[in-house]
């Protein structure tokens, strides 16, 4: 091993992604040999490249207004092929099970009526949008792009954590650190076969293409941004800049008629499809909040009138909601008659009085979620917090029951990453992303790895000081063999060159050399 | 094009154009105070800030010229802020913007931003500046597609040029006490060997202003630039030719700038420059608002008043 992996040991507790009881797993065998080819000073001096390389590319998210660049981490995280084929089985699954239910809870309600879910649990979640109801997508698809977040736990078994069926972002730190990977490590990268992740954009201009209402045959699809300042503009412009679509704000869109169209410099321009990156709550002031200059008065109006497609569909929110997450296995064997490929972490909701007592019971060494908090925010980890901190934590789950759900501390598996030029065991995750064409799921080889820095940190989330890493599917055993190397053809003739007259040029040096230095001796001044 | 995308773009144009002028017409103020003794310092640095337009101060002297005119990111016509500007529009189109002039303009930024302009020597500062600024340019150039996008950056650039040459000329008459005033405004447009392989050795002050002014081959020359401008407004008047004048506003200001110019007879070519360039500048903010009425207001937020 290198000298960098010599002290490597994982966390006692967790499931450590590279060492395990019998020294270094297969994964990540060959990615270790590599490394030890290089010294470690090289891997150091290899890791500062990566870091000014985001900063010069300005691949950044924003954190209260201040652009910062998303760590990325030098060493890679490593899924074999089989284990691949397991989470892509199993998100995709998911992502079908999720669909099924919402275009349930906002058609028929079947899923109610069969007792699978109360429906209370639904209509009072706030991300519920009756405004929605009755509203048929032209190709029955409400989730085009889904993240769902795994973690594998202590025994290195995938677990689903929360799904992201409305404004799953991350997905072009993945294209970006797999190039910067390549640039990075070639010597490493080259070894291996890994699948690639170049195709994301393409696979989701044809499921928004798809998307569109029916009669359009050539469909103009947009990028709708919050602006800016957003902390996932890098984000949303590289995804239009792949896509070759425009990327709009609200104040480029105007409703007239139910129908939207883009302000352009040579008129209006309609516009089919939106693929918003803007939440619910933002997307039309005329629907939700009159305040919002995000999005555009109208929006609503047109997408129900069916004249606009708006990907994600808004109201999605009631699937991951973390509430109905507990349904989820329910779900799977009511709408696909399939038992889950991949399980879920216990969870106790807080409104059921039975599970209240025994939550309250064992605050201390359990987590506390909001329901529908995302990205890390308000999360309380029991055994961390103090005596005071639970206090008030009681007080609130008891005021507002349906607003929390709690879960056992689910050790995070670890992987090394380089912490102040040494290496380290840290927590990760990750977020595979599905896209959803109607015909077919798509799930995107690898994923977003997120990385938690504070050492024994279990919140992974860029906005509370996480970092990525690249993450590598491999195709079949994944080892490059060497190929029959093919004779390059020569090219027809060399590179064209000025004449300037060979011959004529060293007469002429050696007559104007000769006519301003010393006379030569026999030769006749001229 | 999106208006906003648009809007973006011709700022880019004229917020890195401003950048690079503002350093030569600095280094030309520099480059003045050393060829002459007699100048007043504090009385060409105060007039210096006024033709720049910088906010009224009552003393200044080339320390405060070069924070106002060159370092402080909170001074608006200063070379900070004016690469900041250029950056955040390209920040703004960035999907649209090639992700080799982004990273171009991105790393020009990086380079200058938080004080680090300051910390280099001034010739130095000024020479990077004007360095990145070309590769800016060079990079679109040869990375965009010359579409409308490409149109408005180029009209964007042309405007600025003709609004800071008509600048750098003023100071030049200014000051132009100096018997290196001219020559010295032609350094810094970087015009100085051109004009001297067109016009010989021996020239008058006439002949470097007839330069500036009026030669239609050399790229920062004034009208070289009012005419490029209008060059990239009848490419993006889609209206095709018309029997009978002209529609766009834009291109009847610039061309009757241009006949003021041209046909204007040659002896007369000094007279009453410093007004004539003030004027220049006036024509380039019209030009400014026209184009903004009659492409960019598209992009102006329409606000959502109901549910109040």
């Amino acid at each position: 091993m290198s000298l960098l992996f010599r002290d490597y040991a994982g966390t006692p507790k967790a499931f450590d992604e590279v060492v395990g009881a019998e020294g270094v797993r297969v994964a990540y065998g060959s990615v270790l040999r590599q490394l030890a080819k290089l010294d470690a000073e090289e891997v150091r001096a290899r890791a500062e490249y990566l870091k000014s390389t985001y900063l010069d590319q300005g691949v950044t998210f924003d954190i209260g207004g201040e652009e910062r660049p998303f760590p990325l981490d030098i060493v890679p995280r490593v899924l074999l092929a089989a284990e691949w084929a397991e989470v892509e089985q199993g998100v995709a699954q998911r992502v079908r099970a999720l669909e099924a239910f919402l275009s349930d809870v906002y058609g028929e309600g079947r899923v109610f009526r069969d007792r699978v879910i109360p429906r209370r649990v639904v209509v009072s979640s706030p991300h519920y949008h009756r405004v929605m109801a009755g509203v048929r997508m032209p190709n029955g698809v409400r989730c085009h792009v889904a993240g769902i977040d795994l973690v594998r736990d202590e025994v290195g078994r995938f677990r689903v954590l929360e799904d992201n069926v409305r404004v799953p972002s991350g997905v072009s730190y993945v294209m970006t650190n797999r190039r910067a990977m390549f640039s990075a490590l070639p010597e490493v990268t080259s070894r291996h076969r890994i699948r690639p992740v170049e195709g994301y954009p393409l696979r989701l201009l044809a499921a928004l293409r798809a998307a569109a209402p029916s009669g359009v045959s050539d469909p103009t699809v947009v990028v709708l941004t919050p602006g800016v300042y957003n902390s996932a503009y890098f984000e949303h412009a590289l995804l239009a800049r792949m896509m070759g679509v425009e990327l709009v704000e609200g104040r480029d869109l105007v409703c007239h008629n139910g129908r939207v169209s883009i302000r352009t410099t040579q008129g209006l321009r309609p516009v089919h499809v939106i693929y918003r990156r803007v939440d619910d709550e933002f997307i039309d002031p005329a629907s939700f909040r009159s305040d919002s200059m995000l999005g555009c008065a109208g929006l609503v109006t047109a997408a129900r009138a069916g004249n606009v497609t708006i990907a994600n569909a808004i109201g999605n929110g009631v699937a991951d909601d973390k509430l109905v997450y507990t349904y989820i296995p329910d779900l799977i064997r009511y709408y696909l008659h399939e038992e889950p490929k991949l399980a879920g972490v216990d969870t106790w909701r807080l409104e059921d009085a039975d599970h209240r007592e025994e939550v309250l019971d064992r605050l201390a060494e359990l987590v506390l979620k909001p329901v529908d908090g995302s990205g890390g925010k308000g999360i309380v980890i029991g055994p961390r917090a103090s005596a005071k901190q639970l206090d008030a934590l009681r007080a609130r789950i008891l005021k507002d029951p349906r607003g929390w759900i709690a879960q056992p501390v689910v050790q995070l598996s670890t992987v090394p990453t380089m912490i102040e030029g040494r290496m380290a065991p840290r927590h990760v995750d990750l977020r595979p992303f599905a896209v959803n064409s109607g015909d077919e799921v798509y799930v995107l080889p690898g994923g977003l790895t997120r990385v938690a820095l504070p050492e024994g940190e279990l919140i992974v989330n860029s906005s509370q000081g996480g970092g990525s890493k690249d993450t590598w599917v491999l195709a079949s055993d994944g080892v490059r063999g060497k190929r029959r190397r093919r004779r390059v053809r020569e090219a027809i003739d060399g590179v064209p060159q000025a004449d300037l007259g060979e011959e004529k040029v060293q007469q002429q040096q050696a007559q104007q050399q000769q006519q301003a230095g010393p006379v030569v001796k026999d030769g006749a001044p001229c | 094009m999106l208006s906003r995308i648009a809007e973006s773009l011709f700022w880019i144009g004229r917020y890195l154009e401003r950048a690079e002028d503002t350093t030569r017409i600095v280094e030309v103020h520099l480059q003045l105070l050393l060829d002459d003794p007699s100048v007043d310092q504090d009385d060409a640095a105060l007039n210096l800030l006024a033709v720049m337009g910088a906010p009224d101060t009552e003393a200044a002297d080339t320390a405060e010229v070069l924070r106002l005119l060159c370092y402080d990111p909170l001074s608006a016509s200063s070379v900070a802020a004016a690469l900041g500007g250029a950056r955040e529009a390209a920040r703004r189109a960035r999907e649209t913007v090639s992700i080799e002039m982004w990273e171009a303009i991105n790393t020009t930024w990086n380079s200058v931003k938080g004080g680090r302009l300051q910390r280099m020597r001034p010739a130095s500062a000024f020479r990077h500046v004007r360095e990145r600024c070309a590769v800016i340019s060079g990079t679109a150039d040869q990375t965009m597609s010359h579409d409308e996008g490409w149109h408005f950056l180029t009209l964007g650039r042309s405007l600025e040029r003709v609004d800071m040459t008509a600048r750098l000329i003023s100071t030049a008459h200014v000051t132009s006490g100096a018997q290196s005033a001219w020559s010295n405004v032609l350094r810094g447009c970087g015009a100085h060997h051109a004009f001297v392989r067109t016009y010989g050795g021996v020239t008058t002050d006439s002949d470097a202003a007839e330069f500036l002014l009026l030669d239609r081959l050399f790229p920062r020359s004034v009208v070289h630039n009012l005419a490029a401008a209008e060059a990239a407004l009848a490419d993006l008047d889609h209206a095709g030719g018309r029997r009978v004048g002209f529609d766009d506003e834009a291109r009847r200001l610039l061309g009757t700038a241009r006949a003021a110019l041209e046909y204007r007879p040659p002896s007369r070519i000094l007279e009453d420059l410093p007004q004539r360039m003030t004027d220049l500048q006036r024509t380039c903010n019209r030009v400014s608002e026209t184009v903004t009425q009659r492409y960019f207001s598209g992009a102006t937020a329409a606000t959502w008043s109901g549910g109040k």
